[in-house]
């Protein structure tokens, strides 16, 4: 008797905890990760788990986390995502750009539950919030740098999947190297994976082979800036500090710090005052950094951070007119820039690269 | 370009040449071995590790083979002694190698390895021993005693346990050997092909070697046909896609129309190629019923259960 009168109690806690809906506080919460890779990838899902970390370091018992890794994108996602629903979880982050639409439908199905969608768009529900990073501020910086550090002209770019995400970055990547060296070039090679180390170095083999001096890269992992080390020519981190393993290569590297986002978020759920939101920071907020420069002369660094403080600044913004779209259309009148909008949705070169987008 | 195109092809395909002769050993003594994938994540943590360790890559490269092996009997025991099924054992096996992997590897993430670094020809001794291996594996199963025993447990486990051939045991060096194998090419991968420990970092090859020893329809040289069609393939669409317009018009008539007509191919389809390769190859082969029934190990992932 005296169990169930526990159990009722219990119950009626739970009760009163749904009726008070988003503003009710908690005293518990458990946030999970579903991650695309492995936590050793030393890339884009290492930096996720770093942040989970953090998560348990600031929150202390106040949180319980859980991930899964190497989940695939797709249909296989929305298993996963669902598994954690029905396991407890109070918020889930759903860490990579194929995972939307299967985050979308779990939400709809379990309105109870925050779902966080990295670099995705799509927000059918009350309960979806999307969040991502300009990476892409980063870019332009590293074309900067690489503009003016090539032999060659010739740029390789070891590119992923043809999603918005990447094509902003080639685009960005573009413009910065532009606007210091009128005769750059950039080559781009689709490697169709986020993460399989022996194809990425082969990818960037390929590029050097065919007279790439600078190597950079929207995979996973450190594969290439090994092969740029190998044939001695230069190369940019990617998500991490990749300096270990080019230490007379890396010339920098985008790092990506999700940690503080996803403190804020947790802390909004346990205090009471979570609201669905769509993020998107970039140098400003910390949220995106650039590693240590290194191995280049000291005016080409001065450039580069002056770039990087322009940026951060929003004094400068690399999607600033006049800018034309690869087939001449106009894309941007001079003195507009673009509306998040449009970048978050980013299906075209812009003027002067080479080679068809695939579709 | 041409010898860098060719190391690079030499290269990718030296890891799957080596998990998928050892398989291939093991498939033709009757064993069904899927956990080839977990296999070589072993060896590649191990050959890491070791080589680390020790400073020396070849030392890492051993010991590579050693805990591939040493794997590959915990599938021995379940599949031979105790008789459980084969597709399901291997596939426990490659999770868990993967799984166990990650765990042991989790403090080399982020840390560079040591390389083995050429040799002869701009080719590593992997590579060079792995030419050895063929020769030895091809000779010693269609020309010595031993080699037809094993044929003859994969083809008859119960004709070979009548004339008093050790199936069993048999059985269990040729899982030990195809484990040796498998634990190489992880080794290839972690001290080679890309000096660094990642976990998963053998993203499917392990699948590839078993679907390369099918393609080969168990035919040693055939293996190496297959492995070295599957890197150049890999390798050529990556090239075909680093190529600019103008280097393309510069090659000699007919490549400067073939690659040209190639780089207008999306690169998702050119990715898949070598799957495609494979299915396709795959679909003649089984076309042809007799050439099917002649190569196919007859008891392949049977159990066996000595009853007398």
């Amino acid at each position: 008797m005296k169990r169930l009168t526990t159990l009722l109690a219990a119950s009626a806690a739970i009760v009163f905890a749904s009726a008070g809906g988003a503003a009710a506080q908690m005293d518990k919460v458990k946030a999970c990760f579903i991650y695309v890779g492995p936590v050793g990838d030393f890339g884009w899902s290492y930096q996720h788990d770093q942040g989970r970390q953090q998560v348990e370091e600031e929150l202390g018992d106040k949180v319980e986390t859980a991930f899964l890794e190497s989940v695939p994108e797709g249909a296989d996602a929305e298993r996963a995502i669902e598994r954690f629903a029905r396991s407890g979880c109070n918020i889930i982050f759903t860490t990579s750009f194929g995972y939307m639409d299967a985050t979308n439908a779990v939400a709809g199905r379990f309105p109870d539950v925050k779902f966080e969608h990295a670099t995705g768009y799509k927000r059918e529900h009350d309960n979806v919030s999307t969040y991502n990073s300009k990476f892409y501020e980063g870019r332009y910086v590293q074309g900067v740098i690489a503009g003016q550090l090539t032999e060659s002209n010739t740029i390789g770019y070891i590119a992923s999947f043809p999603i918005p995400e990447v094509v902003r970055g080639i685009n960005s990547f573009y413009i910065g190297a532009k606007s210091v060296n009128p005769d750059i070039k950039v080559n781009v090679v689709w490697a169709n994976t986020w993460f399989d180390p022996g194809k990425e170095a082969d990818a960037a083999k390929a590029l050097v082979d065919q007279g790439a001096d600078i190597i950079t890269q929207h995979t996973d992992s450190t594969a290439p800036m090994q092969v740029a080390a190998d044939r001695g020519i230069k190369a940019f981190g990617q998500a991490s500090d990749m300096i270990n393993f080019g230490p007379e290569t890396q010339l920098t590297a985008i790092v990506d710090d999700w940690g503080p986002y996803y403190v804020e978020r947790v802390k909004a759920l346990l205090d009471g005052n979570y609201e669905q939101s769509d993020t998107w920071h970039g140098f400003a907020e910390g949220n995106v950094r650039m590693a240590p420069y290194t191995n280049m002369p000291d005016d080409v660094k001065a450039d580069a951070e002056e770039a990087e403080k322009k940026i951060t600044s929003d004094e400068l913004e690399p999607f600033s007119g006049p800018l034309k779209k690869q087939d001449g259309s106009d894309f941007l009148a001079e003195g507009t820039r673009a509306d998040d909008g449009t970048l978050l949705g980013m299906n075209f070169y812009v003027e002067g690269i080479e080679g068809d987008l695939p579709k | 370009m041409l010898e860098a195109i060719l190391i690079s092809i030499a290269t990718a395909a030296t890891p799957l040449f080596l998990a998928a002769i050892g398989e291939l050993v093991a498939e033709r003594a009757g064993v069904l071995n899927l956990g080839v994938e977990g296999m070589m994540a072993m060896g590649a943590v191990t050959g890491f590790g070791v080589g680390l360790a020790t400073g020396s890559p070849a030392i890492g490269a051993l010991a590579a083979i050693v805990v591939g092996a040493v794997f590959s009997q915990l599938f021995a025991f379940l599949t031979l002694t105790l008789a459980s099924n084969q597709v399901a054992t291997g596939l426990a096996l490659t999770l868990l190698g993967l799984g166990i992997s990650g765990q042991i590897g989790e403090a080399y993430v982020g840390q560079p390895g040591i390389r083995m670094g050429p040799v002869f020809l701009g080719l590593d001794p992997i590579f060079w021993f792995s030419l050895l291996l063929l020769v030895a594996v091809a000779w010693f199963l269609f020309h010595t005693k031993p080699g037809l025993k094993i044929r003859a447990v994969g083809d008859s486990h119960v004709s070979a346990h009548a004339l008093g051939v050790p199936v069993i045991a048999i059985r269990y060096g040729a899982v030990a050997f195809g484990g040796a194998c498998a634990g190489l090419a992880g080794a290839y991968l972690s001290l080679v092909y890309t000096p660094q420990w990642v976990e998963a970092m053998t993203s499917g090859r392990g699948w590839i070697a078993l679907a390369l020893v099918v393609f080969a329809s168990w035919r040693p040289v055939r293996v190496l046909v297959g492995a070295w069609l599957f890197g150049a393939i890999t390798i050529g669409q990556l090239q075909v896609q680093a190529m600019s317009l103008s280097t393309i018009t510069g090659l000699p008539a007919p490549f400067d129309s073939i690659v040209g007509a190639l780089k207008a191919v999306p690169s998702q389809f050119l990715s898949s190629l070598p799957y495609l390769a494979t299915v396709l190859v795959l679909v003649l082969i089984s076309r042809n019923r007799r050439l099917a029934l002649v190569n196919t190990p007859a008891s392949l992932g049977q159990p066996f259960v000595p009853d007398r």
